[in-house]
């Protein structure tokens, strides 16, 4: 198809980092957590900082994240990722400690773990999945489901009289004195990848400087916990989870910069 | 100045999601009618019109994209 004069190391302008491992990733196909996995090793390879890095794993889809990133890991206890980055942190405080989490992992069970953490201004960076769906159990309804959404656990839609709201612990997170910068991003498009991409080393760059506690969110689909293709799920993420979780910066230096 | 690009796709790791097919602004990619070890219809290069943006390689779930580019 292509010349093969181009295919040469010196006209090469973007492969896989090494700091993912060659192993194949168990996501389903289409699944954000590949992208953000990705983007994350090459903030760390950007940085040089592999050696330094310890990746905590939490538990749901994401838990097999050391299999992926060739850096120090620990599988944590389920939602207790940020108290054991919270240890690790203060143990070795050059090392960068980060915890990968979704929503069922620091929204649901590890709310409290999330808010302490945040609240004693701990100086680690979390790295939030929100895709509004228990993935890895079999799409049951999460804290962060949007109202009217259908899961298995909610087959008629999700209701304010059965089972409150959404709830938006990023917009929660940031009030708290000890967070440092909180943002919120997507990696549907190449544009959006580049963004969470920047917000990423932002968050590792605000932990080398010891500020304090940064949290991205990354708003993420789930096509098989919502049953679509990968493409009309990032076309739906779009149109409805955008609309309660806008994109966009919340937190930066300290300062709230959105109501 | 003419800029020409290449990708090459690690077929046997794609799991044929699309999205870089959406994600490329001159259409060169799309899914194979074959299908790689594991059954997945994977994606592959159809024209040779790409401009080595990388887009494709950065929405890419798996990262089984690389890319090439070359000015003439």
């Amino acid at each position: 198809m292509f010349n093969p004069d181009i295919i040469k190391p010196e006209n090469l302008v973007y492969e896989k980092t090494n700091v993912l491992t060659d192993a194949v990733m168990h996501y389903c196909a289409g699944c954000g957590h590949g992208t953000t996995h990705r983007i994350v090793a090459e903030v760390i390879e950007e940085m040089g900082i592999q050696d330094k890095a310890i990746c905590i794993a939490p538990v749901g889809c994401s838990v097999l994240a050391y299999n992926y990133f060739n850096v120090d890991a620990i599988g944590a206890a389920h939602g207790r990722a940020p108290a054991i980055a919270t240890a690790i942190q203060r143990m070795f405080p050059d090392r960068h400690t980060f915890t990968y989490q979704g929503d069922g992992d620091l929204a649901a069970i590890g709310t409290a773990e999330t808010i302490h953490a945040c609240n004693r201004g701990e100086n680690i960076v979390i790295i939030f999945i929100n895709n509004g769906i228990y993935g890895m159990t079999g799409g049951q309804m999460a804290p962060t489901t949007l109202l009217g959404m259908k899961t298995a656990t909610s087959p008629y839609g999700r209701t304010v009289e059965l089972n409150g709201y959404p709830l938006q612990i990023t917009e929660l997170l940031a009030e708290l004195p000890g967070t440092y910068y909180i943002t919120r991003q997507s990696v549907h498009t190449a544009a959006a990848v580049r963004r969470t991409k920047k917000a990423i080393r932002q968050a590792f760059e605000n932990q080398k400087n010891k500020k304090g506690t940064s949290l991205v969110e990354v708003v993420s689909n789930c096509n098989s916990g919502w049953k679509m293709t990968p493409v009309e799920a990032n076309k739906w993420m779009v149109e409805n989870m955008f609309v309660k979780y806008p994109i966009g910066d919340i937190k930066v230096d300290g300062e709230k910069v959105k109501k | 100045m003419a800029i020409k690009g290449a990708v090459v796709i690690d077929k046997e790791r794609c799991k044929g999601c699309g999205v870089c097919i959406t994600a490329c602004p001159n259409s060169v990619l799309a899914l194979s009618k074959n299908v790689n070890g594991k059954g997945y219809h994977y994606s592959e290069a159809i024209i040779d019109n790409c401009i080595g943006c990388t887009s494709c390689a950065l929405v890419c779930p798996d990262g089984v994209i690389t890319v090439y580019k070359v000015k003439l």
